[in-house]
């Protein structure tokens, strides 16, 4: 037991990434971590999604299933798993099966990368914003193999116009992320670095959030890329693919049951992956707010409050439910139910409050909050802003993102290298 | 694990030469156009490993550059080969290539 | 790689070896990494499993393959390609046999650490013309790409 816990703090005071330190066990760990983070995080913005719509749309979203719908999603997982698992008769059979997993591996593996905290990651590539990039166009290929397999015009149209779509925003989203990682070289050796900790160590090192740095350009640089990363998941108001109402799903029409919930997977995943790419790049990643406005000890401390209130809260929140439940005897359970989430909740907001439990869970809320803060936008959206037409989307994509994009990056890079164009056009 | 193999630069040179092997048989004994380009693709493919295996051995940065310049290079000509496989399959509805033969006497 | 290498060319369906191209270039990928090279590997991702090979996939779409799979697979001149290909393949073995011994017995371990640096460097300095020439090749690709597959000019 000794050696156990002396193992644990041996790691946990080392400096690297498990994958820089080739260490296979804890990177496994914290390859499980992430999956099952993951995982609950969908289920969650499952849940959330459709509570938060229905409250846009003033009604009231799931109710019965648990006390406020609580347990809808697993009531959702569970539908899913037993549905009767249809493929259609002519359908390519191979293909079929192979390209929802295509479309979940491509989403799952671009967290390899993400970086959580300044040694959080399970490993930091030399590559990393190249790679999460990368990865995440193979998305591309699995929905033309998931359209084409189907075998039916409505998925293979679906298909070909949401990929059309993804080429084009990419094209966007990688301008907008050069000009980030250009601010990233604004440093004393004058080199910049594509890996995810060592942008976010860019940002602490010049003090400033690329969102704000040279303002506007890393505003318009962010807007570019947060109007790009929703396109680029098929997400409202760019989900002309998917829309019940105009392509009847778009290309997973023919799949059911499973394979329907790992594309699902799938696209939440990828929200999350590219909101988290969004967060490092611009939003400081796991850095508090203010880290040289209100710089010093004793703002850091009074910062690190903010997990433990924030469960809290939740808690709070849930007990003001819990009161406002009708008295009726059929709402006992439901009642319960919710006093003890509640319970757990504040359970987990007290432990959050232990000095040596807080000084480490900082980075990972903080990064934790500001995606989640992302993942509301999406949710705000949807509710939002009525659906482009494609011939409208291909023209913003193209006509507008792009130009928008090369007119950031060429003034970013003047603005940035100013004192050595300085430098050169007076010293000759 | 001395009794391993150790990887030396010859068993990426024998890989790059196997992949060009199966490329050229691709290009010379198939039918279909597309299958045909994208064993082109497989050509292009085992160059590239070849110039990345010496670039490792030689350790200067040259043939990762080389090996970028011809990746994008592939590119290009993937995609005017597939313009040129469209515009040709417009006319005669097949992509035999056996059925090239206008300029045949 | 071998077998993806193997399964492209004997495939009868284009999309199934549309597919075993893509595990090929991914495969490669993890050979560019394993030669320490991870800036060539992530380009070859975004760029060939991720471009060209939707490029492809959206072709074989467009082009009807209903008939072609019930066609004969191999051309009319299979024969004559195995016999250049078993020639090249003799070519290739006898180089390699005569020329391994010049190859040193361990291999090279090359610092990752500032890979895409190096790399950046060489590509702006030294290569800065085949750069710029690269570039102008994209233009002229996009725009014959374009031209050839456009109903009407």
């Amino acid at each position: 037991m000794g050696a156990i816990v002396q193992y644990i703090q041996s790691y946990l005071a080392s400096d690297k990434t498990p994958g820089a330190a080739g260490n296979m066990f804890w990177a496994f760990v914290y390859i499980m971590l992430v999956f099952v983070g993951l995982s609950v995080a969908v289920i969650a913005m499952n849940w959330l999604e459709r509570k938060i719509l229905a409250h846009m749309q003033v009604r009231l979203g799931p109710m019965r299933v648990g006390p406020h719908g609580l347990l809808q999603p697993i009531a959702d997982a569970l539908k899913l798993l037993l549905k009767e698992d249809i493929m259609p008769s002519e359908a390519d059979a191979l293909i079929f099966w192979i390209a929802p997993f295509v479309v979940v591996l491509a989403a799952f593996t671009v967290f390899v990368v993400v970086p959580f905290g300044p040694t959080h990651a399970i490993t930091d590539m030399n590559i990393g914003i190249l790679f999460m990039l990368g990865v995440s166009s193979l998305s591309v290929l699995g929905i033309v193999l998931a359209g084409w397999a189907s075998n039916s015009h409505y998925p293979l149209i679906g298909a070909l116009r949401s990929s059309a779509q993804m080429v084009s925003y990419e094209v966007a989203m990688g301008l907008a992320v050069v000009s980030a990682v250009l601010m990233t070289s604004l440093n004393a050796t004058g080199t910049g670095t594509l890996s995810m900790i060592g942008i976010v160590q860019a940002q602490q090192a010049q003090g400033v959030w690329f969102i704000f740095k040279f303002f506007p350009l890393g505003l318009i640089a962010f807007f570019i890329f947060a109007v790009a990363m929703v396109a680029e998941t098929n997400r409202a108001p760019f989900d002309l693919a998917e829309a019940e109402s105009e392509l009847t799903a778009g290309f997973h029409t023919e799949y059911s049951g499973f394979r329907w919930s790992l594309f699902f997977l799938a696209e939440y995943s990828a929200m999350i992956a590219v909101s988290s790419i969004a967060v490092t790049l611009w939003l400081g990643g796991w850095l508090r707010p203010f880290p040289n406005l209100l710089s010093g000890a004793t703002w850091d401390q009074a910062f690190s409050f903010f997990p433990g209130l924030s469960f809290l809260f939740l808690a709070a929140m849930c007990f003001y439910n819990t009161v406002r439940m009708p008295k009726h005897p059929l709402f006992r359970i439901q009642t319960i139910g919710l006093a003890g989430f509640g319970v757990v909740l504040a359970l987990i907001g007290l432990v959050l409050f232990i000095p040596a439990v807080r000084v480490r869970v900082q980075d990972i809320f903080w990064f934790s909050a500001k995606v989640a803060g992302f993942m509301y936008l999406y949710i705000w959206y949807r509710g939002t802003f009525p659906r482009y037409r494609f011939d409208q989307l291909m023209q913003m994509g193209w006509k507008v993102l792009l130009p928008m994009g090369l007119g950031v990056l060429i003034l970013t890079a003047t603005v940035g290298l100013w004192p050595l164009i300085q430098n050169s056009l007076w010293h000759p | 694990m001395d009794t391993m193999l150790h990887i030396t630069t010859l068993h990426y040179l024998v890989l790059g030469a196997a992949l060009f092997l199966l490329g050229v048989i691709g290009v010379l004994t198939r039918r279909n156009v597309v299958i045909v380009l994208m064993s082109i693709e497989l050509i292009l493919n085992a160059v590239n490993l070849n110039l990345v295996a010496f670039s490792q051995l030689w350790g200067g940065l040259h043939g990762q550059v080389f090996a970028i310049f011809v990746i994008t290079d592939a590119a290009a000509e993937a995609a005017v080969g597939l313009g040129i496989l469209i515009a040709f399959f417009r006319n005669k509805e097949t992509v035999n290539i056996d059925e090239v033969n206008l300029l045949k006497w | 790689m071998l077998i993806g290498g193997i399964l492209v060319i004997t495939r009868r369906n284009p999309v199934h070896s549309a597919v075993a191209l893509i595990v090929t270039l991914l495969a490669q990928a993890s050979i560019y990494l394993m030669l320490y090279a991870p800036f060539v590997a992530g380009v070859q991702i975004i760029l060939y499993a991720g471009g060209i090979m939707v490029l492809f996939l959206f072709v074989i779409m467009l082009v009807s393959i209903d008939r072609s799979i019930r066609e004969r697979q191999f051309n009319s001149q299979w024969v004559v390609g195995i016999i250049a290909a078993t020639a090249l393949g003799g070519l290739f073995i006898a180089v390699y046999s005569k020329g391994k011994d010049i190859f040193p017995d361990r291999a090279f371990s090359v610092a990752e650490g500032d890979n895409t640096q190096k790399v950046a460097t060489m590509l702006y300095g030294q290569y800065m013309f085949a750069f710029e020439i690269a570039s102008l090749l994209l233009l002229v690709a996009i725009i014959g790409a374009v031209v050839m597959a456009k109903k009407r000019i």
